[in-house]
């Protein structure tokens, strides 16, 4: 058995101590959690590699159809008709591709974040860490903020592809060109700009919140994904649209990037019925189709009453307020993720062994 | 110097009190058993000690009034909890960055040597160790980080008499080369009875008898620790005043 010959300790008699440095944490950070790390990037890796190589298809089609002279002629309403028809996975946020693309945020926060504190719980290994000289509050604020940042990274990379597959949809042109158009404010908002990685740190910090108060790794991932979903219904389907007060107008050329959010109807000044017309008034005044033949369309019912005094008004938001949307929906949900890191921290630091 | 001091401590989970009424001094440079049966509140002293929990009642301050878990003493505890927690998907080597990562202060030369010496490589996943290997390796981290206390908590329940003598012999010659005071808690007062020179007797979370080892069996006419604690502990007579 060796002796145990050590120096005395340099700092004995030294009651003013200086704290283990914060940059630390980088290392430690990295040795305990490199497989959830690795896993997030493999992930997002493979998406946006994914999606690079069925955008660019896209890219091409839409440069082709945008740039093809006369464009009433055949041969470009084929490449109108090609692009239009490309597009089936990825097109709507409840296509299968859709679907999945959302699920993103929040299966990397939940795998991530609810084992960094619920792991060490579960396994008893928080009375090493927390007695170690770093200290446990701090612990966990460097250990959760490195990570929180890491990841906001990665999926902001992860986004700028997203959005860059996206962007044929988004142009002004495309109406006109009979073009598939698709508004900014609605296709996967969340998965652009400020908002991926807002939503995948909430998810994290969800999760390690969850993780402590749960004290188990497979209850707070499950957790996780229960609060996660209510809060991302919430948002798409009621806090959205009223960040900024809609643009009403009574013109029947709404653009096609905007993102409606009602239609109404007045005649003579006073509110006549909401959305699509009732059968009875259509019956009543537009029983055959104004002009021509074929089947009648929105926009000719709309025209037919508009000729017995009715006015359509719309309310939508611009596609112009797309970065006014990120910011605020970037900006409150960092705000709730800053809040539940200090819930945590101040757990850590409260909870009795 | 006393490495603990508690006046009146108490703890108090829901409607039970884990400890009462402790109120305790143990000196600097000792090996302090902490006897007593299983729930005599043994591991919740420890918790306090290391500041891992908050008292409910009373105080504690370590290492001559440091209050209990603040940084100067976290910094100054070695901490070994029960069933010796380590990161079991971590390599040994991992193990020793993140302790030194983790600490002002840390003998990364004596933990390699160390480990090497009980042929423990620095490549084997913790989890992958033998039980032995693991309380060997949580109590290398722990004194490379050159405590001022070392404290035990049940090191030995789970380990076989051979491991349990190597882990002895090692805490052992850490108290008695490097002065490095020691706490160690256990329900099994043989291990106890070769490196022990102080004595704390809990029982139903109270201190039954505290006092070094040596004038407590002369002022009680008992040859050894062993019968010195069953006696008390079968009897549970009123705390003798030290």
């Amino acid at each position: 058995m060796t002796a145990l010959t050590r120096p005395a300790r340099p700092d004995s008699g030294d009651t003013r101590l200086r704290p283990v440095p914060w940059r630390r944490m980088a290392g430690v950070t990295w040795r305990q959690h490199r497989f959830a790390l690795a896993g997030a990037a493999v992930l997002l890796g493979a998406l946006a590699v994914w999606l690079w190589i069925i955008g660019t298809p896209l890219h091409h089609a839409y440069a082709a159809a945008i740039a093809c002279h006369p464009a009433s002629s055949a041969a470009c309403q084929d490449l109108v008709g090609n692009f239009n028809g490309i597009n089936d996975l990825l097109a709507g946020a409840t296509t299968p591709g859709g679907v999945f693309l959302q699920l993103v945020p929040v299966l990397i926060g939940a795998f991530a974040g609810a084992p960094v504190l619920a792991r060490e719980l579960e396994t008893g290994t928080f009375r090493y860490a927390w007695t170690q000289g770093f200290g446990r509050w701090r612990w966990a604020l460097g250990k959760l903020v490195l990570l929180a940042v890491v990841l906001a990274a990665a999926t902001g990379a992860c986004g700028v592809v997203v959005s860059w597959y996206y962007q044929p949809y988004f142009g002004s042109v495309n109406q006109a060109l009979g073009l598939d158009q698709i508004s900014p404010l609605v296709i996967l908002f969340s998965l652009r700009g400020l908002a991926f990685p807002a939503w995948t740190v909430a998810a994290f910090v969800i999760g390690a919140l969850a993780g402590m108060l749960i004290r188990r790794v497979v209850p707070a991932i499950v957790a996780t994904l229960a609060v996660y979903a209510g809060l991302a219904v919430a948002a798409a389907g009621f806090l959205r649209e009223h960040y900024l007060t809609p643009v009403t107008t009574s013109s029947a050329n709404v653009p096609g990037t905007g993102w409606i959010i009602s239609q109404w109807w007045t005649k003579d000044g006073r509110f006549a019925f909401a959305g699509s017309p009732p059968m009875n008034l259509i019956n009543q005044f537009c029983s055959s189709p104004p002009s021509g033949q074929g089947k009648p369309s929105q926009g000719t019912f709309a025209q037919c009453l508009a000729q017995h005094g009715y006015t359509m008004w719309t309310s939508y938001q611009p596609a112009s307020r797309f970065w006014p949307f990120q910011r605020i929906e970037g900006g409150w949900l960092l705000a709730l993720s800053a809040l539940l890191i200090a819930a945590t921290v101040w757990l850590v630091r409260r909870r009795a062994a | 110097m006393n490495v603990v001091e508690a006046s009146d401590l108490g703890k108090r989970y829901g409607g039970t009190w884990a400890l009462r009424d402790c109120t305790l001094e143990i000196p600097a440079g000792r090996v302090t058993a902490l006897v007593g049966p299983n729930g005599a509140g043994k591991s919740t002293l420890l918790n306090l000690t290391v500041g891992l929990t908050a008292p409910s009642a009373g105080a504690v301050t370590v290492l001559g009034g440091l209050r209990a878990g603040s940084p100067a003493a976290l910094d100054g505890i070695a901490f070994v909890a029960q069933d010796t927690p380590l990161y079991k998907t971590l390599s040994v080597a991992d193990m020793i960055y993140i302790t030194r990562s983790l600490n002002r202060g840390f003998d990364t030369a004596y933990a390699r040597a160390r480990l090497d010496e009980l042929g423990i490589p620095p490549t084997r996943k913790a989890g992958k160790l033998s039980g032995g290997q693991q309380a060997q390796l949580a109590l290398t981290l722990a004194l490379a980080r050159r405590p001022l206390l070392l404290v035990l908590d049940e090191p030995v329940a789970m380990l076989d008499p051979i491991a349990r003598h190597d882990f002895m012999a090692t805490v052992l010659a850490a108290a008695t080369d490097d002065g490095v005071s020691v706490l160690l808690s256990s329900h099994v007062l043989t291990e106890l009875e070769r490196v022990a020179d102080y004595l704390v007797l809990l029982a139903r979370g109270q201190v039954r008898l505290a006092g070094a080892v040596d004038h407590l069996l002369a002022s009680h006419g008992q040859t050894s620790l062993e019968e010195l604690a069953m006696a008390y502990l079968r009897e549970q007579p009123p705390a003798v005043t030290r």
